[in-house]
C-alpha cells in the first residue's frame, strides 16, 4: 500500500480525474474532499461490506420460507407485473 | 442443460434462463453463472449458482414495492453489461427472508442489472441516499399503497 503524509489544503491525485484533499483534522478524525467525474462513484467502504452481508444473508434463503403472493397483499389486485 | 436448483432439485433449464455475472456478486465474486427461474410464488424468481447449489438469491422487481424506485446506475455500469438503449435494462431486488415469523427485506442499496438482451448483469451500488440494504417490503408496500389508493403506476424497470 502507498503511504503519502499530507496537510490540511493538501491533495493527492488518483489518475488525472479524482483528487482526494484533506479538509479538516479534528483528534482521530480526517474530512475528505473528493472531486471525481460524475460516472465514478464514491462510497465508504462501510456501504461496500453491508451489501456483502446482506448478500451473504440472503443467499441462504430456503425454499420453504417463501411467502406467496396471498400473504403479501391480503387484498388481491393484480400490480401488472413485468418479467423476463 | 440441467442444473440443480435449492428450490426445486435438478432440472431442465433453457440457454434464455442463463445470467451471466463476470464479477460476480459481492461476496460471491467468484461464482459468475447464473440461472434466473419464475418462482412458484409470485412476484419473485430464484437467481440459482449454476456452480454452488446452496447459493441461490429470491429476487423481486423493487417497482413492486416502491414505485418510486429508481437505481442511481451509471453510464460506466450500463456499458459494462453492454446496455444499448433504456428498454434492454431489467433491475431486480435481492430480497432477505429470514427465518419464519421474522421481516423479509429487500436490499434496495445494492440492486442487480441486468441486460435483458445479452443477460450479462452485475451487482451495482446505489449512492443515493434514501436506499439502504434492509427495507420492509411488506411495510413500505402498504406506504405505497396509502399514497395511491388507486393502483400503483404500471412500470417496468
Amino acid at each position: 500500500m502507498l503511504i503519502l503524509a499530507r496537510r490540511i489544503g493538501e491533495s493527492i491525485m488518483v489518475g488525472d480525474q479524482v483528487e482526494i484533499s484533506v479538509v479538516d483534522i479534528k483528534g482521530d478524525q480526517v474530512k475528505l474532499g473528493i472531486k471525481a467525474p460524475s460516472q465514478v462513484k464514491v462510497y465508504r467502504r462501510e456501504v461496500y461490506a453491508a451489501i456483502q452481508d446482506e448478500n451473504r444473508a440472503a443467499a441462504a434463503a430456503s425454499p420453504q420460507t417463501l411467502p406467496s403472493l396471498d400473504e403479501l397483499i391480503p387484498k388481491q389486485s393484480d400490480p401488472g407485473k413485468s418479467s423476463t | 442443460m440441467k442444473v440443480r436448483t435449492k428450490a426445486y432439485g435438478e432440472i431442465e433449464i433453457e440457454d434464455t434462463q442463463r445470467i451471466r455475472f463476470p464479477r460476480g456478486l459481492f461476496g460471491f465474486e467468484d461464482l459468475q453463472d447464473f440461472v434466473l427461474l419464475d418462482a412458484t410464488q409470485q412476484p419473485f424468481y430464484w437467481l440459482q449458482s449454476v456452480d454452488r447449489v446452496e447459493v441461490a438469491f429470491v429476487l423481486m422487481d423493487p417497482k413492486f414495492f416502491r414505485p418510486d424506485y429508481t437505481p442511481d446506475v451509471d453510464p460506466a455500469e450500463l456499458e459494462e453489461i453492454g446496455i444499448a438503449g433504456p428498454d434492454e435494462l431489467l433491475v431486480f431486488c435481492i430480497v432477505t427472508i429470514p427465518a419464519a415469523g421474522q421481516r423479509m427485506t429487500a436490499n434496495l442499496q445494492g440492486p442487480l442489472i441486468l441486460n435483458r438482451r445479452t443477460h450479462v448483469a452485475r451487482q451495482s451500488i446505489s449512492t443515493d441516499p434514501r436506499w439502504g440494504v434492509r427495507h420492509g417490503v411488506l411495510e413500505e408496500m402498504a406506504q405505497a399503497r396509502q399514497k395511491a389508493p388507486q393502483d400503483a403506476p404500471e412500470s417496468s424497470c
